[in-house]
């Protein structure tokens, strides 16, 4: 049982006032902002990727309620910070160098961070020397690039090699996508892990670092 | 020279009936390149090609020129082979080399070479399209009418005007970065603003450009865009089940709009291969089309194979990378593909009722297994065409033609042709329900919309 059924299912409905409004009650009444996130919010989230692997959901109604998953996150991350307590996980992203293909890649940011990951998007056409940078400056745990011209995948090898070089290579994983790339392409460069579509790159990255 | 922000020309139908809403036929021919006349009668291949997975730079340049001397010396070998009775060559630019614009131009003249000693050597009536990248949306908000980004693009199409392009096209972007994010989001407030307002200033005033720049090259035509930043966005997600098919269809329709700026801005055709909105814009303005469907399956998917050539001039394979196939390079290899099902067609054609017979079984055999598919049967295309040119200005034109696009899609599941999921059908009635409450005028909407999408784009940019 949802420790508040209301913001479960806010979240579920993509209704972001209705979640913020759920989130605002709940932490008056109480609530521990943690156990909102645990027993409320990342269960509601579960449930829409479910609705949208059984084809119940599609991408809009995903994005809504990771909406409404922000909108309630506006109201606990400052309680979190003021608790000593961290995000969980930080991903850098963006479309690699030379191409400017990015709703793929909007999509998979969106969906990440309605599942309460912090993304940084770095948009299209984004350089080696730009990954590189926001990797020491941010501290990501995760690194994801998209291509979608078969002229531009060598751009992901590129940036992957100018992590290495760069000595930062280990400190994450990286992850690719992107309609001509492979799962063989993505070993053969020396990626972590290749997903096909949006809401398996949200699953690829929870089970990369174990998240729950 | 002042260039006007939207010209509205097409008040009626250049093609009334379905029924001669054909392929091959087109009122208004367009004789353009080496001899030949599109829309006359057959359909010819429109063959595009592209690199293998390779890094285009200084280093790289002489292998990339040599890909594309290999690719038309092959292409038109098969052709030849096959004894084409016409060939259209398609050069679309990758980003780097519309960012360089004598990059574009070394090829495009490679290209001319190679078609100017067919059309010698064989006689073969042929012609290039050459299609700049629009890479104006290099920052955010994109900058469409100024900065380097436009520079560059304007350089492009100068020089590869000047370097034998026989037909100059884009796939123009304006009002995407709006598009992408009302997609997403399955708002149709933001789609009907970018496909209604934003996007036909844009081709307005890109057209006009365009125009300018043919005029200055005599014998090269200005010929049409693509809603591909739009619908086949739409049509990829929706095949990837990440939208409703329902909404690319109705995005389909509406997008034409858009695509028809080019034509009041003096466009003569063919559009774009990758423009499935193509017959709404042949019935509007008479001009001839390019299509692709079946034989674009290397580039992507479809669910139109064999309805999208229904109603084409030219039938195109989209887009193939010169990789290694058992029978050859894959571009000749597509050529071949082409050839073939542009024979067909026109041998039908060349049977009393025949184009009309063949039309119908290519519509039959795709027309209620989609929503994408429903609205580009004849039928479909001549309703939604004629809602568009009932009304006077884009946005209208924009909500007439997802209006009528709903109620295609309606009548089909009213008549138990179209089987649409429980999902599909709640959409359907979002949409349906959205399109009966935007405001009378454009204004409000802007207003309206402002919060919600107004730091995504320049107003400038749209003269707004």
């Amino acid at each position: 049982m949802a420790l508040s059924k209301e913001l479960f299912d806010a979240i579920l409905n993509g209704d972001a006032k209705r979640a913020h409004a759920a989130t605002e009650t709940a932490l008056a009444e109480g609530a521990e902002p943690m156990q909102l996130i645990a027993d409320s919010m990342v269960p509601a989230m579960d449930e829409v990727g479910k609705l949208f692997e059984a084809e119940e959901y599609f991408v809009p109604e995903l994005l809504l309620a990771g909406r409404a998953m922000k909108s309630a996150m506006e109201l606990i991350k400052p309680l979190l910070v003021a608790s000593g307590q961290k995000m969980a996980v930080r991903v850098i992203i963006g479309t690699v160098k030379g191409d400017l293909h990015d709703i793929g890649k909007n999509i998979v940011a969106s969906m990440l961070e309605g599942s309460g990951f912090e993304v940084i998007d770095l948009g299209a056409d984004v350089s080696p020397e730009a990954f590189v940078a926001a990797v020491k400056e941010r501290q990501p745990h995760i690194v994801c690039m998209s291509a979608l011209l078969t002229v531009t995948m060598p751009a992901m090898k590129t940036t992957i090699d100018a992590l290495s070089k760069a000595g930062v290579r280990t400190q994450v994983k990286v992850l690719l996508g992107g309609a001509p790339v492979t799962s063989q392409y993505a070993k053969e460069i020396g990626a972590d892990g290749y997903s096909e579509n949006a809401n398996g790159a949200v699953g690829l990255v929870k089970s990369l670092l174990a998240v729950a | 020279m002042m260039i006007t922000e939207t010209v509205l020309k097409y008040s009626t139908l250049a093609i009334q009936r379905p029924d001669d809403l054909l392929y091959g036929v087109s009122p208004l021919p367009l004789a353009c390149g080496l001899g030949l006349t599109i829309g006359a009668g057959q359909v010819f291949p429109e063959v595009n090609f592209t690199l293998p997975a390779m890094n285009i730079e200084s280093g790289t340049w002489p292998v990339v020129v040599a890909h594309y001397d290999e690719m038309a010396s092959q292409i038109l070998r098969r052709a030849v082979s096959l004894g084409v009775h016409g060939i259209v060559l398609e050069f679309e630019l990758l980003p780097p080399m519309t960012d360089h614009p004598v990059w574009g131009a070394e090829i495009t003249a490679v290209l001319k070479r190679h078609l100017a000693t067919a059309h010698e050597k064989y006689h073969l009536p042929c012609a290039l399209r050459v299609t700049p990248t629009d890479i104006r949306d290099q920052q955010k908000p994109p900058l469409m009418r100024t900065g380097e980004p436009w520079r560059q693009l304007k350089q492009s199409l100068e020089l590869c005007a000047k370097a034998g392009a026989d037909i100059l096209s884009i796939e123009s972007i304006g009002g995407k970065e709006v598009h992408d994010q009302a997609l997403m989001y399955g708002d149709f407030s933001g789609i009907v603003f970018a496909l209604g307002v934003l996007a036909p200033r844009d081709m307005s005033w890109l057209w006009a450009q365009i125009g300018q720049i043919c005029a200055a090259h005599p014998g090269v035509v200005s010929g049409g865009d693509s809603a591909c930043g739009f619908a086949n966005t739409a049509m990829q997600l929706a095949h990837q089940k990440m939208l409703p098919e329902v909404l690319a269809a109705v995005v389909r329709a509406m997008s034409a709009v858009r695509s028809l700026s080019a034509f009041e801005q003096g466009a003569v055709g063919p559009s774009k291969d990758c423009a499935y909105e193509g017959p709404i814009l042949k019935a509007i303005t008479g001009r001839p089309i390019a299509m692709e469907g079946k034989s674009a399956s290397c580039a992507h998917f479809s669910p139109v194979g064999n309805i999208a050539a229904a109603m084409c001039d030219l039938w195109s394979n989209e887009s193939v990378q010169n990789v290694r196939l058992l029978s050859g390079n894959a571009p000749e290899a597509y050529t071949e593909l082409l050839a073939y099902d542009c024979r067909l067609m026109n041998t039908a054609a060349c049977a009393p009722g025949g184009a009309l017979q063949l039309r119908n079984w290519m519509v039959a055999s795709d027309e209620w297994l989609s929503p994408q598919a429903a609205v580009l049967s004849p039928d479909a295309i001549i309703r939604i065409a004629a809602a568009i040119v009932a009304t006077d200005t884009p946005y209208h034109r924009v909500i007439a033609a997802g209006q009528a696009a709903v109620q295609v899609l309606k009548d089909g599941v009213a008549e138990q042709k179209l089987h649409l999921s429980r999902k599909e059908l709640q959409w359907l009635a979002r949409i349906d329900e959205a399109l009966e409450r935007f405001p009378a005028e454009e204004d409000a909407l802007l207003v309206d919309l402002e919060a919600q999408y107004g730091s995504l784009y320049d107003k400038a940019s749209y003269g707004l």
